[in-house]
């Protein structure tokens, strides 16, 4: 079964004449229905049209929390408590719009880490990568402020700790954290500007997708088996994904709404039900938990155990701070260059033996960052953390690189159609 | 090349547990009195005679020291007080209002009013506390870990403290407080209230029902959110079956 992509014909007249001048309508169809994708995809290939659904739903619930909502350091704690308790359904905006963010980072993450096994970022789909790795840095952006916004105990500390970190740049650190603030601690003007800014972002971040689909859809989507297609492996898009989406939507829905429903809080902490006061530190500031393999790094990087030879940069006068921020930045800046770091031609972990198992060791790391972030620092942790931070780097920087050189990939087959070995898939995964 | 059957469950099972503990902070380490909540599960409704007797205690103990700013009279309407009842209840307390001639006098209160704080400012309420003080109760139970145990286990852990744990002045042990030490005096002790319906007011009576009151107090929505979450469970079984269904009968063709 192949795909013939021809020019939309609309039987409705006045549509066929707005296309005439307008092709948005023929660009939508061939986008979104008509588009060729591989007849191989599984389960994992949910995940981009989930990540977009989570976009709109955040959108959507946000504009009308947006409505009720007060952004001023007196206001903003008692009329999210409004938004719970005297606005329609407010409660189920925002459950909606709290534990959405959540499952939207679930999702991106499973996303991405479905683009490590399967090799999705190597070439051609370069660019689609890093404007992926893109919209992971706005969606935390947005996150962050987002949290900020309830104004209790967590959204001040951690916006107090997370901007701080702006001071760790020599020299014009202090006055960046000023100006980030517009005062000399998180108040009012801070919590306007990141009410504008939550505001923006995701639209921002509409824009942005819309360049990665573009991206996408220049070569097409990547594969389980990872080898460029030949048309006779490709279906239409519609009906055969939107029909297998919609299926994927609802078993996440229910996953959704078992949060939304029944654990509305579980992802939240406690302290976000203290109003925000300035003058008592909670005692564990604790980001949320998708921030935390990054936060894990950060709060690792002191210059003893088994950081201690890192005690060098002083000489160059990066203090234990500075090179935190540095490597905490440096974990998505290797997401950004990977493509240029994995010289194997060969996409999907499917065909390369080692990679195979790498790739787990990786998963394994960052779900060790994940639980360190959210310990107190102990001394355990602390060696824990600098061993899953360490190696977070080796993998990137050194293993994947090595293996690019050294691994030899099994043999691939010609088409999805085609294998080499025995025990065929020859159809769809599904 | 055969897919390794494993593959997905170990993910997703690898991803869920690096959620859940790295979610939390480490806690304080003393182990909470464990109740069971029959607002808890997932059909769990609030126990109506509890939460009014709850209601009852805060009135003549808790209010004399905590606020209670999110609790408008009229939300009492969900716990089955009638109009009339409810008038009488605001009526009970004074709110501050201007005359015709714009002069700050006292009213009675109505339904649609919010319970009065006892005390008119921060400043004023830890003069009175000996320096501590008495948090808005509100969001109590949202607010702490394990927030209905921690309440419940608070009005209990009060007593002498170990040996060598020194308490200092105007402060009282209490085990399942932080540090041990708060500024709260103990403020339950056996038969503390008479109940209107003829319950024995035990200690541990009036901890748990004054625990089921905050907690609707704190989470008002909490029928209305199980009730909606099991017709929207239902109609997305519903759904993904249906889904499902209607794939396999598209993809059909392709196999
Ligand atoms: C005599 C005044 C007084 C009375 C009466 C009183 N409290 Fe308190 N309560 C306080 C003070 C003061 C604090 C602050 C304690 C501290 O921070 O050390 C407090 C704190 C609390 C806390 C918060 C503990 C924490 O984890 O921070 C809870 C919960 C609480 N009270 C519940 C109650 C309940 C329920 C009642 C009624 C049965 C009650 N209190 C009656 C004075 C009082
Ligand atoms: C990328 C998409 C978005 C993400 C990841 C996101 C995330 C968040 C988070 C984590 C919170 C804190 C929730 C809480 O604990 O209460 C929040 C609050 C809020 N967001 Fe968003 N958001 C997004 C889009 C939007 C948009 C588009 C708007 C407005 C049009 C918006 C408006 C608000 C408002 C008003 C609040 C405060 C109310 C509340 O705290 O519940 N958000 N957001």
């Amino acid at each position: 079964m192949s795909v013939e992509t021809s020019e939309p014909v609309f039987k409705n007249g006045v549509l066929r004449w707005v296309d005439a001048r307008l092709p948005v309508l023929s660009w939508g169809y061939n986008e979104f229905m008509a588009y060729p994708a591989p007849r191989n995809l599984n389960y994992w290939w949910n995940f981009g049209s989930l990540a977009g659904f989570c976009l709109i739903v955040q959108i959507m619930t946000g504009l009308v929390l947006s409505m009720h909502y007060n952004p001023s350091a007196a206001g903003a704690f008692q009329s999210v408590e409004h938004i719970m308790r005297d606005v329609n359904y407010g409660w189920l905006l925002r459950y909606v719009h709290a534990n959405g963010a959540s499952m939207f980072f679930i999702v991106v993450y499973i996303h991405i880490f479905r683009g490590l096994y399967y090799g999705s970022y190597k070439a051609p789909r370069e660019l689609l990568w890093m404007l992926g790795v893109v919209i992971l840095l706005l969606m935390m952006a947005t996150a962050f402020m987002g949290y900020v916004l309830p104004w209790g105990q967590m959204s001040f500390w951690g916006a107090t700790v997370i901007t701080n970190l702006f001071s760790a740049i020599p020299l014009v650190g202090e006055p960046i954290v000023t100006w980030l603030w517009g005062g000399f601690s998180v108040d009012d003007p801070t919590l306007n500007r990141f009410f504008s800014l939550h505001f923006v972002l995701p639209f921002v971040i509409v824009a942005v997708v819309f360049l990665h689909i573009l991206a996408l859809h220049q070569f097409g989507s990547n594969n389980p088996v990872g080898i460029d297609l030949t048309k006779t492996d490709k279906i239409p898009f519609h009906p055969y994904y939107t029909v297998k989406d919609l299926f994927g939507l609802s078993i996440f829905l229910i996953f959704f709404g078992f949060f939304v429903f029944y654990a509305p809080d579980f992802l939240g902490h406690a302290d976000n039900y203290v109003p925000a006061n300035p003058l008592q530190t909670p005692p564990h500031i604790v980001p949320e938990w998708y921030f935390l393999p990054f936060y894990a790094i950060l709060r690792s990087t002191v210059f003893e155990k088994l950081f201690a030879p890192l005690a060098l940069l002083g000489y160059v006068g990066i203090d234990a701070k500075l090179a935190g921020v540095l490597l905490m930045f440096s974990a998505i800046a290797v997401l950004f260059v990977l493509p240029w770091l994995d010289g194997s031609k060969v996409r999907s972990a499917r065909f390369r033996p080692i990679y195979k198992w790498v790739y787990w060791l990786l998963l394994i790391d960052v779900v060790i960052l994940t639980w360190v972030g959210g310990q107190v620092p102990t001394d355990r942790v602390v060696w824990i953390g600098q061993f899953a931070a360490l190696y977070y780097f080796v993998h990137f920087l050194v293993i994947i690189p090595l293996l690019g050189k050294f691994e030899r990939p099994r043999p691939l087959p010609e088409s999805i159609g085609k294998p080499v070995l025995g025990r065929a898939r020859l159809q769809p995964a599904e | 090349m055969q897919r390794k059957p494993l593959f997905r469950p170990i993910l997703l099972a690898l991803i869920l547990c690096g959620l859940a503990p790295g979610a939390r902070a480490a806690g304080e380490g003393v182990d909470l009195m464990q109740r069971s909540w029959p607002e808890n599960g997932p059909l769990g409704t609030f126990d109506r005679a509890a939460v009014q007797r709850g209601f009852q205690v805060y009135k003549e103990v808790c209010h004399t020291c905590h606020s209670l700013n999110y609790l408008a009279f009229r939300n009492l309407a969900a716990l089955g007080f009638s109009d009339q009842e409810l008038q009488a209840i605001a009526a009970g307390y004074k709110v501050p209002a201007l005359d015709d001639e714009g002069q700050p006098i006292e009213r009675e209160a109505k339904p649609f009013d919010h319970m009065p704080a006892p005390y008119a400012n921060p400043a004023q309420a830890r003069a009175a506390n000996g320096g501590g003080l008495p948090p808005d109760l509100s969001l109590i139970v949202k607010a702490r870990e394990d927030g209905l145990d921690y309440v419940y286990s608070l009005l209990h852990g009060f007593g002498d403290p170990p040996a060598g744990h020194q308490v200092p002045e105007g402060l009282h042990y209490n085990r399942y407080f932080p540090g041990g030490n708060i500024a709260m005096p103990q403020p339950l002790t056996d038969g503390q209230v008479t109940y209107a319906d003829g319950t024995n007011a035990s200690l541990d009576q009036m901890a748990a029902d004054v625990t089921q009151f905050l907690h609707f107090v704190a989470e008002p929505k909490l029928e209305e959110r199980k009730l909606t979450g099991l017709k929207a469970g239902i109609f997305l079984v519903v759904f993904a079956g249906v889904m499902l269904a209607y794939k396999r009968k598209t993809w059909r063709d392709l196999h």
